[in-house]
């Protein structure tokens, strides 16, 4: 799992091993000092009246020669290590991105988008502080502990014994209270995505609230379920802060048995097994060891506090897209004639229902075919597996006579220019989203879709014309508008085929009837497929699919339906009704 | 983007400030004081004394080296003398550690205890100030703006409260108790110590600031960042149709990297401090380590606090030195533990201003007093107040002479000449005057921003007018209060937003008393009982991230139950069967039908068809009421409606 996520260190592999070294080069001088500074002492205190300043002094430019480098040590390790986890956490970030984009919507709807922004952004994050962490502990903390262990027992021989009670003592402890607290942690961090949810929910229903005169209802809610995580957070924590305790009593009984146990020594040998110097290097030491394990432990705690986060990365990383460019791929499509032989599609595995079933169509290159049906049956479903957004389960679905899983992705999509229900305009100008169609699109061009697409009008009208700034979800053009702009980017495309799915439901019925006739006349040779609710925007089709269920359940022209098809026939009488009494 | 990064940063980033904002600081004190106004008090005082204490043992240590260097220099090896003098002290040292112990344990219980008491406190406070915002509150936002106030800086006040203030308090504690200390040593020796203390302060204000900027510009390019990735996940199937996944992840390459410079800035800064700091304590060391020798040797007078208590003056010796020194690392220690909280300090108070910016909104206001309660209404139309639930419902209007009169509730609207602007200036709303009779259909047609939505936000009093101008069954909705005017009217937005909850728990939002039964027949009437048994679960199936399971359609037919549930005299349904095809419109109409009977009914809709059936309809143009009739009658005048009617005019 983690090597997968390591892969995305990269260019940054010097800086991080470049911090590993100099942390510990930093680490090598800071243990060396105090074991400088106790023999200074223990000279100032040998010496007496025969101090010398000659000696003080040169021990002192040492002492500063070794924090100037112990300084050079830390700052670059300081510089190397922000370096390497922000550049880390870039690639990694780059990469999951990168990854989501090739996905295809069949790995998308395994995640939702708010999940995918989540593992982006609060998880990689997470990820990035443990990884600075590691790289600047995890050499470091281990070597001193096994460092000061060592000099512990160099320096202070017999007293050094207290190490071997009180290490284990320690790190067992520390080990048992993160034992405890991290699955209390993982709960209530859960539990807080969830009270989170319920305030978004507030925020977004504010009206719903305010309609139902909920307000006191919601407070009682949240106040209950706010109270809940704050009780399991602080039992958590309070089994952490027990951490504080145990560490202090075992610094402490390390300096009582040191003092007791030293002063016997010193002044039983008088001086020759232990001075008072090394007796205070002791007290030292014992600090560091005692504070290296507490670090350990904080290594392990954030370790397995970003696992989750590491687990979640990682699910996207190892998510195999689906539907990727075949090798010897075919790199021209024909022409638009669309070819579907028993096709049948479920949105996943698991589901019980077939999406489509057993769909037999055979449409010629420029033919006009509209779709007609219910919610939910199935016609945006239909028209997604012509540019391969899904993939069919059986069957085959062939465009310009070959099979659409032979094409190369962007061939194929280059082709199918689909106009989605959900159609959506990016922030940035007119001009600029228009040009998602076709990046190299003269001026010209532009206004000749527009023209095409009835938008060239009213994107004249606004004062700024083609340069208008379109605000995110393109909330400042009104529906008509948006959709009509949509149609324009799609015909920049100059595709063979041609897809409306119900892209003229706000534009009104002349406008509709213009953008159809344009098709007719300037792109001939496009096969379009248009799905509508209105009878009027497709009884002028070639052909007219009725669907239901999933299902073709009628195929054939208006006048064909009219006499065959009951459901055609009901929609048709329901929609004109009211016209024919006033007209 | 941009205008959210410079709204989220606080008032005093803007001008480029990076000092910490001691009123914020403040406030966050005494809200932390008014949470908890014994506990608080209590863990200062722990802290400080095992801050006391954590000082205390350099003595006593110092005093053993003493005894031990005492008898090594007079050669005497007789450790049951030297125990006599040791192990007292040693003893009082173990006294002094478990004391210190013992406080530690109280303040870290105590502490976690009041950390999460606190942030629950305020998270509570916020919620419940927000739930008493107007709606305006909400309209003018940004909802991840809002979100982020209970996450991200709620988060970095948690930080504030268990960390930093704890570290300062104690920090400075000692600081101060290590100083007197060496005062009552030695004077010159303190002065040594204070100035490369000084220096300390100063690199860590200068570096700290320094990363503290950088940090605070991280989080507007965290928000950037997430802008981005939102609009284009959300618009994946675009990107996919137009092939333009390389143009995409190059410009969120870009922005990437803008966040990497800023985030490798931002930690390279902080992670300088350490070093930095703890390397001007190592020659620090050095410095005082020579100037002790330099004092011993010269024999330099020890002036010190100590001299002027005892009758000789203490003479600077190496009993003296050696504790200076470690005096010394733990002066430098400390100075470093402080400065590694100033980054958390600084973004915790750009946080906490912005939290108190959301609880210092006006919350909405309310003079409304007559209410709704329970009635009896017998044949003469006389009423009088019951307690329980009788089906009847009366207005309880309480006059300045002190008497009370009651009207019964029935759904009576009228509106006369009412004006209305959002902002000033821009009027919405002209001159609109209309009369909706109890179980009378309203509608409304119209080009978006013709202010049809508007005019129901009046009715509900989401934004409030001008007295007067709308009455409720004869009542001037101002005079109304807000819950009781609400209770009556029931709503349903094109925008559906359900709950966390079964599809049960959702219907009964409508009504909390209301039973299984009442919540299944609502769905009936609202045509959604139907799909409602094929979910999985049927009515327990549990909706998720505001139903994203269900289609939106079926979304609109839940929320029309919802309303249903609540069964009031008015109902407002604007656009609420936008998304339901024609085909299921006409299965649900019938049940719609039922549902509206007998009640006053204001409709918004695009399609004609929903509204074709109504008493009056209204078509209004940038705010104005430019057709009113019924159907027939608007047709036979041939006027806008008309066009609309026969597709030449479009709708938007």
């Amino acid at each position: 799992m983690l090597k997968r996520l390591a892969a995305s260190v990269r260019e940054f592999k010097a800086a991080s091993i470049l911090t590993l070294l100099f942390i510990v080069g930093e680490a090598i001088i800071e243990t060396f000092i105090p074991f400088i500074t106790a023999d200074l002492i223990n000279y100032i205190q040998k010496a007496g009246s025969d101090l010398k300043m000659e000696r003080i002094l040169w021990t002192g430019l040492l002492l500063l020669g070794m924090a100037a480098l112990s300084l050079t040590c830390g700052g670059i390790a300081a510089y190397t290590c922000a370096k390497a986890s922000s550049g880390f956490s870039r690639n990694l970030r780059n990469d999951v991105f990168d990854k989501i984009q090739d996905f295809s919507f069949h790995n998308v709807d395994k995640f939702s988008t708010t999940s995918l922004v989540t593992r982006l952004t609060t998880d990689i994050n997470n990820i990035q502080m443990s990884f600075m962490m590691i790289i600047r502990t995890a050499i470091r903390a281990p070597l001193m502990l096994i460092f000061s262990i060592i000099m512990a027992f160099y320096m202070g021989g017999l007293l050094a014994m207290s190490f071997v009670v009180l290490v284990p003592l320690l790190g067992m402890g520390l080990f048992l209270v993160s034992r405890k607290a991290m699955p209390a942690f993982r709960a209530v961090f859960r539990k807080y995505d969830r009270l989170n949810e319920s305030i978004e929910e507030n925020v977004r229903g504010a009206r719903v609230v305010k309609g139902f005169s909920r307000e006191d209802y919601e407070k009682e809610k949240f106040g209950t379920a706010a109270e809940d995580i704050s009780g399991d957070f602080t039992r958590a924590e309070r089994i952490v802060a027990c951490n504080n305790p145990l560490m202090q009593f075992c610094v402490n009984a390390n300096m009582i048995f040191v003092l007791t146990v030293g002063s016997q020594l010193i002044i039983k040998s008088g001086g020759a097994t232990l001075n008072v110097g090394h007796m205070s290097a002791m007290l030292t030491y014992g600090m560091a060891i005692l504070m290296q394990l507490m670090m350990l432990n904080m290594i392990y705690v954030i370790i397995t506090m970003s696992s989750e986060s590491v687990k979640r990365v990682n699910e996207v990383l190892i998510e195999t897209s689906d539907i990727q460019s075949p090798d010897n791929a075919v790199m021209e499509v024909n022409d638009g004639s669309i070819d579907f032989d028993g096709v049948s599609f479920k949105y996943s595995a698991k589901a019980e229902r077939f999406a489509l079933a057993d769909v037999n169509l055979h449409i010629k290159s420029g033919m006009t075919v509209g779709i007609l049906g219910g919610t939910g049956s199935s016609k945006s479903t239909l028209v997604q597996l012509i540019p391969r957004l899904y993939d069919v389960t059986e069957g085959s679905i062939k465009v310009g006579g070959v099979d659409v899983r032979q094409y190369d992705l962007d061939t194929l999509r280059g082709q199918v220019a689909v106009v989605l229900q959900k159609n959506l305009l990016f922030s940035g100008t007119i001009k600029e989203n228009l040009r998602w169609g076709n990046e190299n699109a003269s001026d010209e061009e532009l206004v000749e879709a527009c023209k095409l697409a009835q938008a060239h009008e009213f994107v004249s009208s606004f004062p700024e014309g083609y340069d208008t700034y379109i605000e995110q979800g393109g909330t400042n053009v009104s529906g008509g508008q948006k959709q009509r702009l949509c149609i324009a980017r799609a015909l920049l495309k100059k595709p063979k085929i041609l897809i409306l799915d119900d892209s003229t439901s706000a534009v009104d019925t002349k406008t509709d009837a213009m953008i159809r006739a344009g098709f007719k006349s300037y792109i001939p040779e496009t096969t379009k497929i248009i799905i509508a609710q209105r009878v009027s925007s497709v009884q002028d089709a070639d052909l007219i699919l009725v669907m239901e269920n999933g299902a073709v359940a009628a195929q054939g022209t208006h006048k064909e339906l009219l006499t065959s098809c009951s459901i055609y026939r009901e929609i048709y009488d329901q929609q004109t009704k009211g016209g024919e009494e006033h007209e | 983007m941009s205008n959210t990064n410079a709204k989220k940063m606080p008032a005093g980033m803007e001008h480029g400030k990076r000092k910490i904002d001691f009123k914020v600081l403040g406030r966050v004190v005494k809200l932390l004081f008014q949470s908890y106004p014994r506990l608080v008090p209590i863990t200062m005082v722990c802290i400080a004394f095992s801050a006391a204490v954590a000082a205390v043992p350099a003595i006593f240590i110092q005093k053993v080296l003493e005894v031990v260097t005492k008898y090594m220099d007079g050669g005497i090896t007789d450790w049951g003398a030297a125990s006599r003098e040791i192990l007292p002290m040693v003893i009082t040292l173990a006294g002094l550690y478990l004391l210190s112990i013992t406080l530690t344990t109280i303040q870290t219980q105590l502490m976690a205890y009041i950390t999460q008491g606190f942030l629950c406190k305020l998270r509570r406070k916020m919620f419940d100030g927000m739930q008493n915002l107007p709606i305006r509150y909400f309209d003018t936002n940004k909802h991840g703006d809002i979100m982020s106030y209970y996450t991200n800086d709620i988060d970095t006040l948690r930080q504030l409260v268990s960390q930093s203030l704890p570290t300062l308090l104690q920090s400075s504690i000692i600081v101060i108790t290590v100083l007197g200390i060496m005062l009552w040593y030695s004077v010159w020796m303190t002065l040594v110590v204070l100035l490369g203390v000084s220096l300390m302060v100063f690199v860590s204000g200068k570096i700290g600031g320094g990363s503290a900027k950088y940090f605070v510009r991280l989080q507007s390019h965290i928000g950037k960042i997430e802008g981005y990735m939102q609009e284009m996940m959300s618009g994946q199937k675009v990107v996919k149709v137009f092939s333009r996944e390389d143009k995409v992840k190059k410009e969120l390459h870009d922005i990437n990297d803008e966040l990497f410079k800023t985030s490798y800035r931002a930690h390279a800064y902080a992670n300088m401090l350490g070093p930095i700091i703890m390397n001007i304590g190592n020659i620090l060391y050095v410095i005082v380590a020579a100037a002790g020798g330099l004092f011993i040797l010269g024999g330099i007078p020890n002036y010190s606090i100590g001299a002027i208590f005892s009758a000789s003056m203490l003479v600077l010796t190496i009993d003296i030195a050696v504790p200076f020194l470690n005096m010394t690392k733990q002066f430098t220690g400390n100075v470093n533990q402080f400065s590694q909280q100033i980054n958390s300090i600084v973004m915790a108070l750009a946080g906490a201003d912005r939290i108190f910016n959301l609880m210092d909104q006006k919350p909405e206001t309310d003079e409304g007093y007559v209410t709704l309660v329970n009635a009896y209404v017998d044949e003469q139309g006389n009423v009088t107040e019951a307690a329980e639930h009788t089906g009847q419902w009366a207005w309880k209007h309480p006059h300045g002479d002190g008497t009370t009169t009651y009207t019964p509730l029935r759904g009576d609207v009228r509106m006369e000449h009412m004006d209305f602007a959002y902002e000033e200036g821009k009027t919405v709303l002209h001159d609109v005057t209309l009369y909706a009779k109890p179980g009378q259909k309203v509608a409304f047609v119209g080009a978006t921003g013709a202010g049809k939505t508007t005019i129901t936000n009046l009715i509900n009093r989401f934004y409030d007018i001008a007295d007067g101008k709308i009455r409720y069954d004869g009542i001037n909705i101002n005079k109304i209060k807000k819950a009781d005017l609400r209770r009556s009217l029931g709503i349903v937005l094109q925008e559906t937003n359900l709950f966390t909850g079964t599809v049960m728990d959702n219907i009964r939002y409508g009504k909390l008393d209301a039973t299984d039964e009442a919540c299944i027949e609502a769905a009936k009437l609202a045509g959604a009982h139907d799909f409602i048994t094929r979910l999985p679960g049927g009515y327990q199936c549990e909706l998720t991230n505001n139903g994203a399971n269900l289609s939106q359609g079926q979304r609109q037919l839940l929320a029309i139950a919802r309303a249903a549930v609540a069964d009031p005299p008015v109902m407002i349904l604007d656009e609420a069967t936008s998304s339901i095809d024609t085909r299921t419109e006409a299965i649900v109409q019938a049940g719609m039908d039922r549902l509206m009977k007998g009640r006053t009914v204001f409709v918004i809709a695009h399609r004609l068809s929903t509204v074709m059936n109504s008493d009056v309809i209204m078509v209004l143009d940038h705010g104005r009421i430019i057709e009113r009739g019924d159907h027939q009658k608007l047709i036979d005048e041939k006027g806008t409606y008309y066009q609309l009617y026969t597709g030449a005019f479009e709708l938007e």
